[in-house]
């Protein structure tokens, strides 16, 4: 594992946050996520080591939660909320958006290798239904207009990049 | 009757302009002097005033906050923990997401009463992963407590000290189970462990006396702290005591968050006047009032029955829009108050069609312990999809009742009912719709919102 000094430094530093080490299996995954993308094989070895844990521990926790993946994704990661409330005003138009603005399917690395489009379920927003997060970012009331206006922005900073 | 005036205790900062999240902001509101007034009582006090507040849980199921308090074990010798339940994961729920944005100190100072009242030394925020600026919000208020001597080795000089950490999730439903959470706090996958023996107050974080409470009774703790028990028992109605922020989303003119008196305010108020009613040309036609998990209203039906005012029993007689919104009410009709998710479906939603979306959702969350739980929501949801994207049969809605019948009361933790509760309750009151969806599809216009 090559990791960056700043987030072996941050790994050395919630270890301690807990009275037993595998408590930091979740943050050490968020943290390496972060960093390199998803979580290898290699990843989960390493954390298993890091904590004093079998590689077994950490796999069953990259297999069960959501959020961690086990193969690279697009530049972008753009995940629908899915959920009642959002599906109820236009979650899955939404989403079908973004498929076709990125000529991509759902959980595949669009052909430009720009986005990743998921749906997930529910964002704990559904009072501003649909919601969308792009990487970090929660973004509002994303009818179909608004989600080829995020498109653009996504294909236009993606542009500048080149 | 015109619907009471919003009474924002918790949510009295939200959305004010100029209003920020940092240290500076809140102090300059009076932030943290709650807390210098509490730390100079004694700690068992502080337990008595929350258990005369009658505070209600605010996460979902409604327990005395005070009892819970009272359950800890204290003689073990173990150190206590308090874990805050910050996942906010019931479909429908979005309050404590204002909090921790926009407010965070408020948290922050209803923990360290909280921890002063039950000495406790170190504390958790568990808080869902898909707030990563959420967490990194909370880590940096508390970075700011921890430079003013609020949090810390020796808080406020007291001699007392305790830490707060920010631990983030994965984006798993289940981790807002407390036992789940505790679980997944420890490392592991948040498999639900069984009570007894498990309750947290006893055997709950790193097998230790654990208080687990949601962002928003926190706060209400805080503002206890504050103006007294009593104070605030008499705000809202007898065993329903406090405000609650509602959280309404679906089909109304105008969803978001609203807080009010617990039980000042009806079903009805809420959606119609508070709300702006349903959208241009359409009728309300069915609502879940606490979470997605609880049991479905249908507008038309009324509930009858006998209930307590003060000492008298008297009969009520209600529609769907007279039923107060507090735990007791919500609880009498059959449904729950549960976390305050408010979804409101007018009449251009199709009953089948939204079932199959909350049974993709508990499919997908079920975290798989228990054979009766994993294997019925499976099949709940591929019913329900069946129906949708199949060939739909009259006699379906009973297959998926036989299904969830044989789930509540038959799992670890309370995830068994949350995902037989709808079925049972869509299919119960919508059973026409069940039985005639597959010829309801053969003349039906394409749906104008795809559900599932």
């Amino acid at each position: 594992m090559n990791l960056t000094p700043a987030t072996l430094s941050r790994i050395d530093e919630v270890i301690p946050h807990y009275p037993t080490k595998r408590s930091a299996t979740l943050p050490l995954l968020h943290l390496i996520q972060e960093e390199v993308g998803y979580i290898s094989n290699e990843a989960i070895e390493w954390v298993a080591a890091k904590l004093e844990l079998q590689p077994i521990n950490v796999y069953e926790v990259v297999t069960f939660y959501p959020m961690f993946r086990q193969k690279p994704i697009g530049r972008r990661h753009i995940k629908v909320c899915r959920t009642l409330s959002c599906a109820l005003l236009g979650g899955y138009k939404t989403c079908a958006s973004f498929e076709k603005e990125f000529n991509t399917h759902l959980g595949e690395v669009s052909p430009d290798g720009e986005v990743t489009v998921e749906f997930v379920e529910c964002l704990a927003s559904c009072g501003t239904a649909p919601v969308v997060m792009i990487d970090d970012e929660l973004h509002e009331k994303v009818d179909a207009a608004k989600a080829k206006q995020l498109s653009d922005q996504i294909k236009a900073e993606a542009k500048a990049r080149k | 009757m015109p619907a009471p005036a919003q009474r924002r205790i918790i949510f009295q900062h939200i959305d004010e302009p100029g209003y920020s999240n940092d240290l500076a902001c809140y102090v300059k509101h009076g932030g943290y002097e709650v807390m210098k007034r509490a730390y100079a009582r004694p700690p068992a006090e502080l337990v008595e005033e929350v258990k005369k507040s009658g505070l209600r849980g605010r996460g979902g199921a409604g327990f005395p906050c005070g009892v819970k308090w009272s359950l800890l074990d204290r003689k073990s010798g173990k150190p206590i923990y308090l874990v805050v339940n910050a996942d906010e994961s019931e479909p429908g729920t979005f309050k404590d997401r204002y909090i921790m944005h926009q407010d965070p100190h408020q948290l922050i100072e209803g923990i360290m009463i909280t921890c002063f009242a039950n000495n406790v030394k170190q504390a958790y925020i568990y808080i869902r992963g898909e707030f990563p600026h959420g967490a990194r919000i909370l880590e940096k208020a508390i970075a700011e407590a921890r430079a003013a001597n609020f949090v810390g080795p020796n808080v406020l000089g007291s001699g007392y000290g305790c830490e707060i950490y920010v631990h983030r999730g994965a984006g798993a439903y289940i981790c807002g189970e407390e036992t789940g959470l505790i679980e997944s706090l420890e490392g592991k996958r948040p498999y639900p462990r069984i009570k007894p023996p498990y309750f947290p107050a006893v055997l709950g974080l790193y097998q230790c006396p654990t208080i687990v409470n949601n962002v928003e009774t926190l706060c209400h703790v805080k503002y206890i702290a504050e103006v007294g028990g009593e104070a605030f028992a008499r705000i809202g109605t007898p065993n329903n005591t406090g405000t609650r922020i509602l959280c309404v989303s679906g089909h109304v003119q105008k969803p978001g968050y609203y807080e009010f008196e617990v039980g000042k305010i009806t079903m009805g108020q809420l959606l119609n006047e508070v709300c702006g009613g349903p959208l241009p040309g359409r009728t309300f036609k069915a609502v879940i009032p606490g979470g997605s998990s609880a049991k479905i209203l249908k507008f038309g039906e009324r509930f009858k029955g006998k209930r307590k005012v003060g000492t008298e029993m008297v009969d009520y007689d209600w529609a769907v829009e007279d039923v107060p919104m507090d735990f007791d009410s919500l609880g009498m009709i059959g449904t729950m108050g549960g976390s305050g998710g408010v979804i409101v479906m007018d009449d251009t939603v199709n009953m089948v069609e939204a079932l199959a979306n909350i049974n993709a959702f508990y499919a997908h969350e079920s975290c798989g312990q228990c054979t009766p739980c994993r294997e019925g929501s499976l099949w709940m949801k591929k019913i329900s999809s069946r129906m949708v994207h199949g060939d739909a049969r009259p006699e379906d809605g009973q297959l998926l009742k036989s299904v969830a019948d044989q789930i509540a009361g038959r799992t670890i933790c309370a995830f068994g009912e949350a995902c037989a509760w709808p079925t049972q309750s869509y299919v119960a009151k919508f059973g026409d719709e069940f039985k005639g969806y597959a010829d309801a599809k053969k003349t039906a216009q394409p749906a104008a919102t795809t559900l599932v």
